[in-house]
């Protein structure tokens, strides 16, 4: 039940970036004085902002950005943190330790406040946010990871792998990495809504991506001076945003579910 | 017990360490000299010359690091380019009310999420189970900024119940910094008791079934008591673990709420020595957050024996 309605949170959101790709009610960045800050009707379906833009070009084109930009830090963090993880909890020894230092010193710094000051050296782009936020999930990651890597690497399969004359990387590559999927695609699905909200953090603290460029965090970052005159600026971005991840959620409860053994009775 | 201590306030000094090793490194990434950087563009050269000898910068790396350490470890972090100010004693300007801010809601979701999830894990699949489950997946969904926004939009503009822009400090107005932070904690207690109480009742549950339970319940104790007695004490570890996790973060990263609500906490100095290029503010705040969060996790280490004694036998 609840899976079916994250699957269809997230369908509304695919069809929208699809529908984006070949189509929009107008062109997300012209401007029209004229007709700014305008409220939902049947010309504008979800009104104008105070440079008369038309909120829904914007936000389908902001589903688009926000998206990809989540899709490249989860992306870039799990396969950076799958790598290390396999590596620390097949070798142990002083590649874990170390590993697990490292992992340790960068979840000491809150994940914004990380990916802010990372944003301070990078400069403000939609790539420098990919990297801040994927330097900031990585070591998550790579917890996860080896946590379960270290329960796989004391079965017997591995052992007979390696009683089959194959190397450490042959058995990682093959033995162990197709194992570790499950928990790996339920962290995908968390860490994709984190990486949503942290977007939208960022650009409403004014580091995201820079205007003109529409994402639902800065949107709803713009529309902060006219809330009270035109509350369809921050209920629209807000409204995409919440409802993404509510689907994004929900599907990784359900994917949790499914894959786990010890609850599918 | 006290070899768990030892052990525990071990651990944490590599990474300590490390933590500060990352922060002086940040300095370094700043393209250009890092005498210029930490001093700003306008900066003369006696005073750039005054930094370099300070900070040694025409030394190797390491002699670099041990200087700045030395200097970090007796409360020195430098000087903020914009206003002259020493960069501790901003730090902890701020810091009291971003501490107030989340101790307060962070005490008030955990309340929240023991009650919600220990009631909901009682009557699994009950009305009562799917309504709590229900809020926390939409709490969970809401970015704490909109949710923010709407209250103020809802009881500061629309109502006009409470005040929202700016900050009034306890010391001049009691009642009225109590009224600026009645928001600012509702939104924050809202946002992060969805996470905790889906924690606490998914362990609840777990506890739930197991014998000892059965056996208090035989025993013929009132549900009460089962609930607070027995099931409580060991569920309620992992949630405060998290608890811990989630105090460390917040500390640092209420950015968020404090630029929603105007007020003058750490997160705010960050996010505006940010924009305004303030290096030496950022690598401050950024070594401070990190270290409050290295620290309150092993006090809630250290805690952790009251609720589940077999953590120390080992």
């Amino acid at each position: 039940m609840n899976g079916k309605i994250g699957i269809s949170l997230i369908g509304v959101l695919l069809l929208t970036i699809v529908v984006g790709l070949l189509w929009m009610p107008y062109d997300p960045n012209a401007i029209d004085l004229a007709h700014s800050l305008s409220s939902p009707a049947a010309k504008h379906w979800f009104g104008t902002d105070e440079f008369g833009r038309d909120v829904l070009s914007r936000s389908m084109l902001g589903a688009r950005i926000s998206v990809l930009i989540a899709l490249g830090a989860v992306g870039l963090a799990i396969s950076v943190g799958t790598a290390l993880g396999v590596l620390a909890g097949y070798l142990r020894g002083w590649t874990d330790r170390l590993l697990m230092m490292v992992t340790d010193a960068v979840l000491a710094f809150p994940g914004i406040l990380l990916a802010l000051a990372l944003m301070a050296v990078l400069g403000s782009s939609g790539s420098s946010i990919i990297f801040a936020l994927a330097i900031a999930y990585t070591p998550s990651v790579v917890r996860v990871v080896r946590g379960t890597v270290l329960s796989i690497r004391e079965r017997e399969f591995i052992e007979a792998s390696r009683a089959a004359g194959d190397n450490a990387f042959r058995t990682m590559v093959r033995h162990v990495l197709p194992n570790i999927v499950p928990p790996i695609v339920v962290l995908a699905t968390s860490l994709f809504g984190w990486a949503l909200l942290s977007e939208s953090a960022l650009s409403f603290l004014g580091v995201g991506v820079p205007p003109p460029a529409p994402t639902w965090g800065n949107m709803l970052s713009a529309s902060r001076p006219y809330m009270d005159v035109a509350s369809w600026l921050s209920i629209v971005p807000g409204l995409c945003i919440a409802g993404t991840l509510l689907g994004v959620n929900l599907l990784g409860d359900a994917l949790r579910d499914w894959l786990d053994p010890r609850r599918r009775s | 017990m006290l070899g768990y201590i030892l052990k525990r306030l071990l651990l944490t000094l590599p990474t300590l360490l490390l933590v500060s090793v990352g922060v002086f490194l940040f300095i370094r990434l700043i393209p250009g000299d890092p005498a210029l950087v930490l001093l700003g563009e306008g900066a003369d050269a006696a005073s750039l010359a005054g930094v370099r000898a300070d900070l040694g910068l025409d030394r190797p790396l390491p002699v670099q690091f041990l200087t700045w350490l030395g200097h970090a470890v007796r409360g020195d972090l430098g000087r903020s380019i914009f206003s002259g100010e020493p960069v501790s004693t901003l730090i902890l300007q701020h810091f009291g009310l971003t501490a107030l801010l989340v101790l307060t809601a962070v005490t008030l979701a955990t309340l929240i999420a023991i009650t919600a999830g220990l009631v909901a894990a009682w009557r699994q699949d009950s009305a009562i189970d799917l309504a709590v489950v229900g809020t926390a997946t939409v709490v969970l969904a809401v970015p704490s900024f909109w949710l923010g926004l709407v209250l103020l939009l809802l009881f500061g503009v629309k109502l006009g119940w409470l005040p929202f822009v700016g900050y009034v400090p306890f010391s001049e107005s009691g009642v009225q910094a109590a009224l600026f932070l009645v928001m600012p904690i509702v939104t924050l207690t809202i946002t992060e008791s969805g996470v905790l109480t889906r924690m606490m009742r998914a362990s609840s549950i777990d506890v739930l079934q197991l014998d000892y339970v059965t056996h208090a319940r035989a025993k013929g104790l009132p549900e009460s008591t089962v609930l607070i007695r027995h099931v409580f004490p060991n569920a309620f570890a992992p949630t405060l673990t998290l608890v811990g996790l989630t105090l460390g973060h917040l500390l640092g990263g209420v950015a968020v709420i404090e630029t929603v609500f105007t007020l003058p906490g750490l997160g705010r100095l960050m996010v505006d020595s940010v924009l305004a290029r303030d290096y030496p503010v950022v690598q401050g705040c950024l070594l401070f957050t990190a270290v409050v969060y290295v620290v309150v996790n092993l006090l809630v280490d250290l805690c952790y024996p009251i609720f589940d004694p077999r953590v120390t036998a080992r």
